[in-house]
């Protein structure tokens, strides 16, 4: 009998618990996929991987968030159009960037100033 | 016997649970008038200062700094491209590109707000019987489109410390979401400076950013200020 009792309070001021916990603390699920993208970002500064290697890598984690239904993080395609330009495919650049701007308008204006410095240098005056 | 045992199991209950509580309350006031007045809604994280003697500080903060303000609600500019922009203008060190007026970094990346980072600490000190990694940073968050100061905090991190829950709730998502590649010992350092950008730039801690439009925390965060 008492033990039981004292299980139905531990119960009761455990459940009690969880209720106050969770309200304040909803738990939040993360904004973004983001694969391995930090480690990229990391690599890059580092020199470490050359740019075939790091497409490769952004791509798979591209499909691995289309799979998994979260959106890339921040500068995640923006970065992989870099590399693209750093393999001389300028049209990937291109793309990638207008990517990075459709998914974040709040990158358009330095957007507009990597295409039109890429236009630039690709007709010299 | 019984009845003390449940008692003091009860009492035990409770004081685990208002300190569970009194972790998730906001604690020191912190005044968040110009932040809530400036709403930015873009970060461009400058190349971090480094007064370390470790050259690798720079870089491995600048790149950890993505996570936890992109995962805070705030879209942040590629850092390597930033980076790039930098140096095709012939800024190659963070104390210059830190000396750029506002209104030319506005101009090029329409960025909302610039982040000064300043990295004291990092790196491994040997001691006697031990070793410890430490890395301690400070930031500070400037609007470019009014100049003002919109927040400024510190953090530090340690290896000689359990792996608790040290960058909030943010945190502990980052380092669920992210997938860092482990490569050799020397990244101890960028390891930590990973737990150290988290409790520096994580929305939801106590005297940290606010959470960003992008967050569904946005406008909500904190208890009602008494």
């Amino acid at each position: 009998m008492m033990h039981n009792r004292s299980g139905l309070s531990s119960t009761l001021v455990a459940s009690a618990v969880v209720v106050m916990l969770s309200g304040c603390v909803t738990r939040p699920q993360p904004l973004y996929y983001w694969g391995d993208f930090t480690s990229q970002q990391y690599a890059y500064f580092k020199g470490d991987k050359g740019p075939e290697e790091v497409i490769q890598s952004l791509e798979r984690v591209r499909e691995e968030a289309k799979a998994t239904g979260k959106p890339v993080p921040p500068g995640l395609q923006a970065h992989l159009g870099l590399m693209y330009g750093q393999t001389g495919r300028t049209d990937m650049f291109e793309q990638n960037l207008q990517a990075e701007r459709q998914q974040f308008p709040e990158s358009s204006v330095y957007v507009d100033f990597l295409l039109k410095k890429n236009q630039n240098d690709k007709a010299p005056k | 016997m019984n009845a003390k045992r449940s008692f003091s199991q009860y009492f035990f209950m409770v004081l685990a649970a208002s300190m569970l509580l009194g972790g998730c309350a906001t604690r020191a006031p912190y005044d968040y008038t110009a932040f809530k007045e400036a709403r930015p809604a873009s970060i461009l994280v400058l190349p971090p200062v480094n007064n370390s003697p470790d050259i690798t500080a720079t870089h491995s903060m600048m790149s950890q700094a993505t996570a936890p303000l992109a995962e805070s609600g705030y879209y942040v500019f590629p850092v390597a491209l930033v980076d790039e922009t930098f140096k095709q203008n012939g800024l190659t060190t963070p104390p210059d590109i830190h000396q750029v007026p506002g209104p030319k970094l506005r101009e090029i990346f329409g960025a909302d707000a610039a982040l000064y980072i300043n990295v004291k600490q990092y790196g491994t000190a040997y001691m006697v019987i031990s070793s410890e990694t430490r890395v301690t940073a400070e930031a500070k968050l400037v609007d470019l489109r009014t100049g003002r100061l919109l927040w400024a905090g510190s953090a530090t991190a340690s290896s000689a410390e359990g792996d608790g829950n040290s960058g909030g709730l943010i945190g502990l998502l980052i380092k669920a979401a992210v997938r860092q590649i482990m490569e050799t010992v020397s990244s101890k350092g960028h390891q930590i400076a990973g737990q150290t950008s988290a409790r520096l730039l994580s929305a939801g801690r106590p005297g940290g950013i606010l959470f960003g439009p992008r967050s569904p925390m946005y406008l909500k965060e904190g208890v009602p200020a008494q």
